[in-house]
């Protein structure tokens, strides 16, 4: 079943957190994963495949450079989910 | 009249290597060193690659200087006369003219003419397609001792500006000779490619265009490092589990895990998704040594026997990727 927006965020927190050790609450709304949580673009990869994995849904390499913000993840996985 | 019979070739039915020989770049050339063109620091460096320091070649050293140097080690460890070597395989992409090939120099240079002699073009997937070349051609009968070497000269391949790969590169070469066993030791091949991926390492312009621009520059190498990262962890990861089960054995059976040194991060997350156990000994050569396309793998596991002499006669899983994309991997017996 989709998640929603809230329950999109929540999860992918805790994925930020588990690959860079960025606190979950520091995930929110916003944020820019490079300037803001300081996440390189090797560990934006590997949150992405986990992302995958946790969402069931595919998020093609073209596209992973245009998710800069926590808003533009969500977004793409809620929209992808459906 | 009836038709005579051809006589078909036969071989050893096993193989395995027999030695490794290295020969790594003479100059070490620290993060500090090549941090003012890109404008970036040690400390980025190392934490998105885990490059310390890389090893490269002065200028009047060349690739196949490298290889030959490394193939003269391989053939004293393995004992074997090199009027013997049957086939000289170099995986090579420094090769410093379009032809003739890197091989039938260095088959020269080490006495093994008139050995077969040629390059193969699989980058970083080199030394792995010519462990599996050698093992087929003895198997066959085509040859009875090869010598497999990856040997490369990056420095020359790499911009000082680019920011996608050239900080990651070192020279070096390492070789093996490969013969006949008494026993399985080196297990079938898993490899293949994937050329919907072409575009995502490579160089930066053709060699057609630097020569019809007469005074511009040469092309050097450039990745999409993104796109490589998630192909050569999560794909690769498969690729080696393929290779394992293809030889009847699991990760618990294994000495040493000797990938292609691409990247540090690579190697800590392949590993991971591998769930590589802790006994295992895990290459990580690249770290003062760098990137060194078709020679990493014979170069970390000359390292992996000096440094875990008790891994000598134990299985190692060796497993390259690169641009093609394409990749190889094998169990062998380390010798």
């Amino acid at each position: 079943m989709a998640k929603s927006k809230d329950e999109v965020l929540a999860g992918l927190a805790q994925l930020v957190n588990d690959e860079t050790g960025v606190p979950v609450e520091s995930v929110v709304f916003g944020k820019s994963f490079a300037d803001d949580l300081d996440i390189d673009s090797i560990s934006m990869m590997t949150i992405v495949v986990n992302a995958e994995d946790e969402f069931g849904v595919k998020i093609p390499d073209d596209q992973v450079s245009e998710l800069k913000t926590v808003d533009d993840a969500v977004n793409f996985i809620v929209s992808a989910q459906a | 009249m009836t038709t005579p019979t051809l006589n078909q070739s036969v071989g050893s039915p096993f193989t395995r290597i027999l030695a490794v020989g290295a020969a790594r770049g003479d100059l070490n050339v620290p993060n500090d060193d090549i941090v003012g063109p890109i404008e970036s620091s040690d400390e980025w460096i190392r934490q998105r690659t885990g490059v310390i320091t890389r090893k490269r070649a002065s200028d009047a050293i060349s690739a196949a200087d490298l290889a030959t140097d490394a193939a003269k080690e391989a053939i004293a460890r393995a004992k074997v006369d090199p009027s013997e070597l049957g086939a000289v395989i170099i995986a090579t992409i420094s090769n410093e003219v379009q032809t003739p090939s890197m091989a039938a120099l260095v088959a020269d240079r080490v006495g093994a003419t008139p050995a077969a002699a040629y390059d193969i073009s699989a980058a970083c997937a080199g030394f792995c397609y010519g462990l599996a070349q050698a093992d087929a051609l003895i198997r066959a009968g085509a040859a009875r001792y090869v010598l497999v070497i990856g040997a490369e000269k990056l420095s020359y391949l790499a911009k000082p500006t680019d920011r996608t790969i050239s900080f990651l590169l070192g020279d070096g070469a390492g070789a093996v000779i490969v013969g006949p066993a008494d026993e399985p030791g080196i297990s079938a091949s898993i490899w293949g490619s994937d050329g919907g991926k072409w575009d995502a390492v490579g160089m930066d312009s053709t060699n057609r265009d630097a020569i019809a621009a007469r005074e511009g520059e040469f092309p050097t190498l450039r990745q999409d490092g993104q796109t490589v990262f998630r192909w050569a962890v999560w794909e690769m990861a498969k690729v080696a589990q393929q290779a394992l089960d293809a030889a009847g054995i699991t990760s618990d059976d294994l000495a040493a895990f000797i990938p292609h040194q691409a990247n540090m991060r690579i190697i800590n997350e392949f590993a991971k998704q591998l769930n590589v156990p802790d006994h295992v000994v895990i290459a990580r050569d690249i770290e003062t040594t760098g990137n060194t396309s078709a020679a990493s793998i014979p170069l970390a596991m000359h390292r992996v026997l000096e440094e875990h002499p008790e891994v000598s006669g134990g299985y190692a899983l060796t497993i390259g990727f690169g641009a093609g994309l394409v990749y190889a991997a094998q169990i062998v017996r380390l010798p």
